[in-house]
């Protein structure tokens, strides 16, 4: 399925919408006129090898980069005229290592949301950990523990999108699915999901829609469907084993 | 013995041969070198001979700014080769630090302004060619390092914790709050030096400026009362540079929307 696909399926405007979109860093051209959408309510897959731009292209969503060329737009809107820092709060991001700041958890859902006290439990309750947790140093917490509560600490700012960098790649199985169950589980509640991924089975698992991308351009829907059915697409570097 | 003998003795004069004794010295850390095979012979030789020239110069020169008929803007034309000769020193310690040479000369001219405008503002003390030199240098001097420390550990600080700051950054917190935590570690490393110093004179070690005037024949108290205030002018001045320091520069590691640039990595 590809970025178009979720599109026809009848879900609404995209929520996010990559437009002719360059990335370049110095010398090394990172995105190519890339073109694609990203759908409400449903989980959008950014797969490709290693090197293939998915993370900047993530990274534009929030403004944490910014395009070279083209225009990446949040619900029509041109992102580049968006007040940034409140963009970033309606577009959530959970990072490739959790990220958990020095302190308590409860110290660091302060940080994402300074007045929301009475959420805190609700939040970690939701991501499964248990409520009473919030007085535990963040160092404490085992790799998929934390990166739940980064996920918990970024849906305290509400968002209406959640961009998922590769969160696994440091997850043993267990905690793999039960973070993908968390992403499936927000898109169906209606959450853009937005998820990078190499990992052709987490592909398979959780993608309603998928976004190819091969040095810097979105693969042809033919290469995109070998790529994804695991046979000689663009490039095989990174392809994660299916879990 | 004559009464030119006797000064000799009670203030610490130190004549020509005085000087050449004093050589002795460092012969003896030039022999440990030889010993140990540190290899550190004509460093030590070497450091020693451009330190009296470098000081003989010097204080040729504050003898002719010293002089009442020279104006005291020769002073202040003194304070500023001061301060930009630091700025280029920091530069040349700091080579990964963006911008180095801009933000040392406005820390370093920062804190030269606020703390002599404090002490001769507040008429602790008297505005002239032999006071303002000398304090001058005291802030410059002890504020170098300092600099160096707090901007090398910002730049350290936002290169090591890169993923943490730009996990504030997506939370929708400002460049300016997310950087706050690093910039106030950095300043602490930078400060804690000066404040440990602080904390050990008089206990550990008599200051420079102190043993000077007690060498000098001053009383005690009055030594001690210069010396104090030098002490609070040198912490002051390395709080306001640190501070500058450490602030300018986590504005410059952030875009005007709120993204942290990529700092390139510089062989130290």
């Amino acid at each position: 399925m590809t970025g178009q696909d979720a599109e026809d399926q009848g879900t609404g405007a995209p929520v996010l919408a990559f437009e002719e979109v360059c990335v370049r860093f110095g010398d090394t051209e990172v995105l190519r006129s890339v073109t694609a959408d990203v759908a409400d309510a449903r989980v959008t897959v950014l797969a490709g090898p290693s090197g293939s731009g998915k993370t900047t292209l993530l990274r534009l969503c929030n403004r944490l980069e910014v395009p070279s060329g083209g225009t990446v737009r949040f619900r029509g809107d041109d992102l580049a005229l968006l007040d940034p820092l409140a963009l970033r709060r309606r577009v959530g991001m959970v990072f490739q290592r959790p990220t958990l700041f020095p302190g308590t958890i409860a110290e660091n859902f302060a940080v994402a949301a300074p007045d929301g006290g009475a959420e805190y439990e609700r939040q970690l309750v939701a991501v499964g950990l248990p409520g009473d947790w919030l007085d535990r140093p963040a160092d404490e917490l085992s790799g998929g523990e934390a990166q739940r509560a980064c996920l918990a600490r970024t849906l305290l700012t509400g968002p209406e999108v959640l961009l998922m960098d590769e969160p696994t790649s440091s997850l043993d199985p267990a905690a793999t699915r039960t973070l993908e169950a968390l992403g499936v589980g927000l898109a169906r509640s209606g959450l853009a999901v937005l998820w990078v991924s190499h990992d052709l089975g987490q592909v398979r698992r959780i993608a309603d829609a998928c976004i190819v991308l091969h040095e810097g351009r979105v693969a042809d829907s033919a290469d995109a469907a070998d790529y994804l059915a695991d046979r000689d697409g663009p490039g095989d570097a990174g392809r994660g084993g299916t879990p | 013995m004559t009464s030119a003998a006797t000064t000799t003795v009670t203030t610490g004069y130190v004549g020509w041969l005085g000087l050449v004794a004093s050589l002795s010295l460092v012969g003896i850390a030039v022999a440990i070198s030889i010993w140990q095979h540190l290899g550190l012979e004509r460093s030590l030789i070497w450091a020693s001979v451009r330190a009296i020239v470098q000081l003989l110069a010097v204080g040729a020169l504050l003898a002719v700014v010293f002089s009442p008929h020279v104006p005291l803007i020769a002073s202040w034309a003194w304070v500023l080769f001061m301060v930009v000769f630091a700025a280029d020193t920091i530069r040349r310690r700091a080579p990964e630090v963006p911008g180095a040479l801009g933000l040392a000369l406005m820390s370093l001219g920062l804190a030269t302004v606020v703390c002599l405008g404090v002490l001769f503002g507040l008429r602790i003390f008297p505005l002239n060619a032999r006071t303002l030199i000398p304090l001058a240098g005291m802030v410059v001097g002890n504020s170098l390092t300092a600099t160096v420390v707090a901007a090398r550990r910002v730049v350290a600080e936002f290169t090591d914790k890169r993923a943490e700051v730009e996990a504030r950054l997506a939370l929708g917190i400002s460049s300016r709050d997310s950087a706050r935590p690093y910039v106030r570690d950095a300043l602490r490393t930078a400060m804690i030096s000066q404040i440990e110093s602080t904390k050990a004179v008089g206990l550990v070690f008599l200051p420079g400026a102190m043993t000077g005037l007690i060498l000098a024949g001053e009383k005690p108290l009055q030594a001690v009362l210069v010396q104090a205030a030098v002490m609070f002018l040198i912490l002051g001045a390395v709080a306001t540079t640190a501070a500058a320091m450490s602030l300018g520069l986590s504005r410059r590691l952030f875009t005007p929307d709120h993204r942290l640039v990529r700092l390139a990595r510089v062989a130290t």
